[in-house]
């Protein structure tokens, strides 16, 4: 469970998030959605303790996040980024060991155990015949697969994705988030995730949060939040909502500000 | 059983190498004016233990010039050669920048700083055996690392692109206040000084140097070893580090503190030695791999080996006279390094 209550965010004199009140319970799946500088990557980074509120507090299942070790988080905690960029060359599986690096420590190096959690997380992800292959070797949507099952082989409660399909093809953006989703319903792993696509965070997620200028403007299910009204206040972008064709689901469509029939 | 394989496979590599930097001691000490057999040496040292009792096939001279003379030089070059490597890889490491050496965060030029000074003044002071300019290297060296780290730091933090930067600002300053000094002062004789401690040479006599250096190069190369798989977790970026449980600054500045220890170390006995620190990490992560838990350890052994090789050349080849070592490291090291750039499929990529 995280709580977050009254958390306002600065870098340096610049207020990035204002008082945000949020709750998320156990095995929800939950999308961050709003323009570009609405505060959903800085959100995404705040509830991965990597930075701290300037003011407020984030609980995570009763203690403050901010007073736990990054250790004791990175255990319970994974994150997912648009990508990484890797200078060495190192395997796949290389990498995907390193999401063991928080149960490692100075004396002990991996065991038997970390060893089955990582091919364990391949396997989950379908790349375990990829794990001798180089890391930058392969391809964009490869390399996000790695970068999830590394997250996996953290063996988190929460898994943060901050924009993780930003620079996929259309297939790998469906793909992923078909294993973030089963991950969510099979392993009650809880999901948060900044994301850019209205429509396919309408697909897969349960409830989303709409921010707006660092606050969050609504909160609720895709059916009840993607309203016209809404994306056109949050977005400043005239859009219809349709239905998506099989799932019924909320679908956005953009309206061109000159009608390309003109 | 992938395990047990892994650690075996580790084991094996860092045995084999630590076989191999013994057989470039005893072949390094046993060459040179007045050449001993590898034989001869054996029994010496081992007599040496007080466990045994070989007699005497030796000239008595032969035992002052191994223990005396020889032995002290090429441990100090295999010290010397362990600790720019190590310190090679840890900064590669944090950095990750293949580009970096250990003399990128202003270290070389703090070292040159500090010799320099200790050159100009008129005293010779001597302080555990150690002269005036490799204790004025060594805490020019710290000094230089301490003002680029405060320069580099913004908010906080100290960003890696801020970092080098400040380095290459910091070490051009001191550069030129180096040569400014050495041309006010009018003693051309002290060019010749300052260019002999750039170029670099093993320069130790007896053991008592080698006594108060050894542990702080050893230690330090320890330690790193126990951080070594969260330099592997810094490959991701300090925010992927971070992400991964990494206390990012609290690291960078242990990193940076065993790096700098082991350079400004390695200076005070040997000058400035290139190449090494930057070739030497490269190699060994081309042939094993970039896990730094192989890396560090292969690295501080290939390093040592290769400064003892480089030593023997440098006072065998044109005995009497010897030739600077950087020159040798140089000349050895690039064309073995452009080999192995054309020769492994492992490739650089950011």
């Amino acid at each position: 469970m995280i709580n977050l209550k009254q958390v306002s965010f600065s870098y340096g004199d610049t207020p990035v998030l204002h008082h945000i009140d949020l709750l998320v319970q156990e095995g929800e799946m939950v999308a961050l959605l709003g323009p570009n500088g609405s505060g959903k990557t800085t959100l995404i980074k705040l509830l991965s303790g990597v930075l701290r509120p300037t003011v407020g507090d984030i609980h995570l299942d009763g203690s403050i996040l901010s007073s736990m070790k990054r250790r004791q988080v990175a255990q319970r905690v994974a994150v997912v980024p648009q990508q990484f960029s890797m200078p060495f060359a190192f395997t796949l599986r290389e990498v995907v060991l390193l999401g063991r690096t928080p149960f490692l420590s100075v004396f002990s190096d991996e065991g038997e155990h970390d060893h089955r959690v990582v091919q364990q997380a391949m396997e989950r992800i379908g790349i375990s015949a990829l794990k001798e292959r180089f890391f930058n070797e392969l391809s964009g949507g490869e390399r996000q697969k790695a970068i999830l099952a590394m997250a996996l082989a953290q063996e988190p409660k929460i898994l943060l994705l901050d924009e993780p399909t930003a620079h996929l093809d259309i297939n790998h953006q469906v793909e992923i988030l078909d294993l973030v989703k089963s991950l969510n319903r099979e392993q009650g792993v809880t999901v948060i995730g900044a994301m850019h696509d209205l429509n396919l965070a309408a697909l897969y997620f349960d409830r989303l949060l709409l921010l707006k200028e660092g606050r969050i403007f609504a909160d609720g299910t895709p059916e009840k939040l993607l309203t016209a009204e809404t994306i056109e206040e949050v977005f400043a972008a005239s859009v219809q909502v349709t239905q998506h064709p099989l799932t019924k689901s909320p679908h956005v469509v953009v309206i061109p500000k000159r009608s390309p029939l003109e | 059983m992938f395990t047990r394989l892994k650690q075996n496979r580790r084991l094996l590599i860092l045995l084999a190498l630590g076989a191999f930097l013994l057989f470039c001691l005893l072949i390094a000490v046993s060459l040179g004016a007045v050449p001993i057999s590898p034989l001869d040496i054996i029994k010496m040292t081992l007599n040496k233990t007080g466990l045994f009792h070989f007699s005497a096939t030796w000239q008595p001279s032969d035992e002052t010039i191994l223990f005396l003379i020889r032995l002290p030089r090429v441990i100090a070059g295999a010290l010397v050669g362990a600790a720019l490597a190590s310190a090679g890889v840890l900064f590669q490491g944090m950095l990750r920048n293949p580009m970096a050496d250990p003399y990128i965060i202003g270290t070389s030029a703090g070292a040159a700083f500090g010799a320099t000074i200790a050159m100009m003044l008129p005293v010779s002071v001597a302080f555990l055996s150690f002269g005036l300019v490799p204790i004025a290297a060594f805490f020019g060296a710290l000094g230089a690392v301490l003002l680029v780290y405060n320069l580099a730091k913004v908010g906080g933090k100290t960003p890696i692109v801020s970092m080098l930067l400040a380095g290459f600002a910091v070490s051009a300053m001191l550069a030129a206040i180096v040569f400014l000094m050495v041309t006010l002062s009018g003693r051309t004789g002290l060019l010749q000084n300052v260019y002999s401690f750039l170029m670099g040479s093993i320069s130790v006599s007896g053991w008592n140097q080698i006594i108060i250096v050894a542990p702080l190069i050893i230690g330090a190369i320890v330690a790193a070893r126990f951080l070594a798989f969260r330099l592997n977790a810094l490959s991701l970026g300090e925010e992927g580090a971070a992400y991964l449980g990494i206390d990012v600054e609290r690291d960078k500045i242990i990193v940076l503190a065993l790096g700098s220890l082991l350079t400004a170390a390695a200076v005070s006995i040997s000058g400035l030695i290139g190449f090494v620190g930057l070739v030497v990490p490269h190699a060994v992560r081309l042939v094993l791999g970039p896990d730094h838990r192989l890396l560090l350890p292969a690295a501080a052994l290939s390093g040592g080996a290769f400064i003892v090789l480089a030593d023997l050349f440098a006072r065998t080849v044109l005995a009497p006279s010897e030739i600077p070592i950087g020159i040798i490291t140089a000349i050895i090291g690039a064309p073995f390094f452009i080999y192995l750039l054309r020769h492994t499929r492992r490739e650089y990529a950011f």
